[in-house]
């Protein structure tokens, strides 16, 4: 390649990712001068909405912030909200939480790995052209991801914008015959499961490594997707009454996310921090997957996240199958938790598909609320997304605009950024150059 | 729907359908992908021209545009405009693209002191004008309301558009269908609810699930206000309150048509 080449990437509005984001790579010769990736969702400003809405509405306000992650958003609502109300859920309550989660998890990672990421590696735009190429791949991964919708169904009366899940606890509860056909399905999605992981098995991941420090929460002796304390892969632990101390926004001018970085530098959240940090606690049928599928932690290629999110299907399909055991044997009980407002301070943390979720809320004596602040996965992902480009665009520059453009693209994917979830107009002070969310001015749909 | 455009469509083999996102959550382009038992079927009879959530394969040529989200920026206005012009319908797709769902609720606070709540003194960088639903901007000819969309209901419009049939929306209130549930009203749950005046077809899922009704449908045909205002208020609601059950899914129609005598198109 001549060293004066200049190669440009430029993908206005990356498709087959949730939300508007574009990838910008600049480069001359072999010197990149320019990596981005812009954030041009609409703001919508949650935290502003919030306040003066009764407390009981928040779990149901942003649940609208994601339609693809609403039940994390609820159940990381709930618990700051139940934080800041001293309200302690059951143990029923947390079991059907749990269920709940893991429904809309194995949909998200479905969804993602079939329909979002597949399609890059056989070569087609979408999973549109495979319903006539690959019937079966297709209806296997509906079949799977309908399994994950239906749990939510079941427990939360639907996928989307979950309704019976409340501070306190639940307003609805499953009756047995509903327990046992999905425990049923549960039991018969193996081989769905299996031909899924050959499939992946035999796709190559593109070769690239760079570490970064892994964020996911801990909870004592198991797979955490609740939890008190943020665990780094570098031994730190901090309450997640003190997140802020350990989850730093960073402001950027061409992103309407925030970016945000640990007390060191750029980190990681999602399926693949997950794996890593809380590899023994997995069920051992994910164990044996993780094997199959060549997963040994520490891995630090962000590509495997996909394989992480195929790990973490497994984990809570036998951790879905084993709650539901649970909920059978104890038999459900109505439950009437009575939740008083009073002034109150919380947060509450969740692991959701894409990493952990933060909400905190101020609540006054009515139990009006007062103050909000969220902190999304994908905007803790955003500035490592960054960082991967870089690091990235050295070795995929000369390939050429279209290769590049490709392994970008397929890096972008691999993140499952959520971008509706994590917009949040920002401003880098004394940065002379236009923000770059001003982009979101284009008027061509 | 005006009888040319159902022509229009009845020689149409194969339409082709565009999804747009505007400001939303995306659910109600997630519930398309989430008709698990019918999209193999669906995909034979109708053609996606564009819809970035799902695929990478883009094209401007389309007869049925649905959009998802609200307008919040000028630059969405001339883009719902261009795609009134390229589509021979336009339908809304969930509650934000039609009331105008949460995104309205920040129509409440004052637009700029919003803006610098969460942008600070920047806030003059990422404009963002009084969320409004996409009929606000350009003639709608069809709504798929809720939040967020009812799948099924989203199949009865697909299947009444491939023939040229007036989409089955119901005009009843959510007691219809609650009142089939038989399910114990909210009110006697110690509940307030707004299923009264709200539009059925969700077949009252909320209440069914030891919820109530928050309003996201829209309003129902004719809507009796006077009385639901009354019956809030003997429930112990202060003005206040009341204008906030209307101001969580319907913030613009309900402050822009005199407060709470909130009338909403059809």
């Amino acid at each position: 390649m001549n060293k004066t080449t200049t190669v440009d990437v430029k993908v206005d509005y990356v498709s087959r990712v949730e939300g508007h984001g574009n990838i910008v790579v600049v480069a001359k010769g072999e010197e990149v001068k320019e990596v981005r990736f812009e954030v041009t969702e609409p703001p919508r400003f949650f935290e502003s909405m919030l306040r003066g809405r009764t407390y009981d509405q928040a779990p149901l306000i942003t649940s609208r912030i994601c339609g693809i992650c609403s039940n994390g958003h609820v159940l990381a609502s709930i618990t700051a909200m139940e934080n800041a109300l001293g309200v302690t859920p059951s143990d029923q309550t947390m079991l059907l939480r749990r269920l709940l989660l893991h429904g809309e998890t194995i949909q998200s990672h479905v969804l993602h790995a079939y329909f979002l990421v597949a399609p890059d590696f056989l070569g087609v735009g979408s999973v549109i052209p495979l319903v006539q190429t690959h019937p079966d791949v297709v209806k296997r991964a509906l079949r799977m991801k309908k399994l994950g919708n239906d749990i939510c169904d079941v427990i939360g009366g639907r996928a989307v914008h979950q309704i019976a899940a409340v501070v306190g606890g639940f307003t609805h509860l499953p009756d047995r015959a509903q327990l046992l056909e999905l425990r049923q399905r549960l039991d018969d999605v193996g081989p769905d499961l299996e031909a899924t992981v050959a499939l992946f098995a035999s796709l190559t991941m593109p070769e690239f490594d760079h570490p970064t420090e892994y964020l996911s929460l801990k909870s004592a002796a198991m797979y955490a997707y609740f939890g008190d304390l943020i665990l780094s892969s570098n031994g730190d632990i901090t309450p997640v009454r003190h997140y802020r101390e350990k989850v730093k926004e960073r402001v950027v001018p061409h992103s309407s996310a925030k970016h945000v970085s640990s007390d060191k530098d750029t980190f990681m959240v999602g399926a693949l921090a997950r794996v890593n940090n809380g590899f023994q606690y997995l069920s051992d049928g994910a164990k044996q997957v993780a094997g199959d599928l060549g997963f040994a932690p520490y891995v630090t290629n962000p590509y495997f996240n996909t394989v992480a999110q195929l790990i973490e299907t497994v984990h809570c399909v036998d951790d879905a199958r084993a709650i539901i055991g649970t909920l059978l044997d104890n038999e459900l009980i109505i439950e009437r938790p009575s939740v008083e407002a009073h002034e109150g301070h919380g947060v509450g943390a969740v692991e959701v598909p894409r990493g952990t979720l933060y909400h905190e809320y101020g609540v006054d004596r009515q139990g009006h609320i007062t103050d909000a602040n969220l902190i999304i996965p994908t905007g803790q992902n955003l500035a490592n997304l960054e960082s991967d480009m870089w690091a990235l665009a050295p070795s995929v520059i000369p390939k050429g605009a279209d290769a590049a453009q490709l392994a970008m693209e397929m890096l972008v994917r691999a993140y499952d950024p959520c971008i509706s979830c994590s917009t949040h107009v920002i401003y880098l002070d004394g940065d002379n150059r236009v923000p770059r969310a001003a982009r979101q001015q284009e008027a061509t749909p | 729907m005006p009888e040319p455009m159902i022509e229009a469509l009845q020689t149409l083999k194969r339409p082709r359908i565009a999804v747009f996102e505007l400001a939303s959550c995306a659910g109600c382009q997630l519930q398309i992908l989430n008709c698990e038992d019918e999209l193999v079927d669906l995909l034979q009879l109708v053609e996606f021209a564009y819809f970035k959530e799902a695929m990478s394969e883009t094209s401007d040529v389309y007869d049925l545009a649905l959009i998802e989200g609200a307008v919040t920026r000028e630059a969405d206005e001339q883009k719902v405009r261009t795609i009134r012009e390229r589509a021979k319908l336009v339908g809304t797709l969930g509650s934000c693209a039609f009331p105008v769902g949460i995104p309205g609720l920040k129509n409440t606070h004052d637009q700029d002191e919003v803006g610098r709540h969460v942008y600070g003194d920047h806030a003059g960088y990422f404009p963002s004008i009084e969320a409004r639903p996409v009929d606000a901007v350009i003639p709608v000819d069809l709504h798929i309301p809720g939040c967020p969309i009812h799948k099924d209901e989203f199949l009865r419009v697909v299947t009444a558009v491939l023939m040229g049939r007036k989409p089955p929306i119901p005009g009843y209130p959510v007691c219809v269908e609650c009142r089939l549930k038989e399910n114990v009203c909210a009110y006697d749950r110690g509940l307030v609810c707004v299923g009264p005046v709200t539009r059925g077809g969700c077949g009252a899922i909320c209440p069914s699930f030891g919820s109530r009704c928050y309003g996201c449908r829209g309003l129902a045909d004719d809507p009796n206000l006077p009385s639901i205002e009354a019956l809030l208020e003997d429930h112990g609601l202060s003005r206040e309150e009341i204008l906030a059950e209307y101001t969580l899914y319907n913030g613009y129609y309900a402050l822009h048509n005199g407060g709470l005598k909130a009338k909403v198109a059809k």
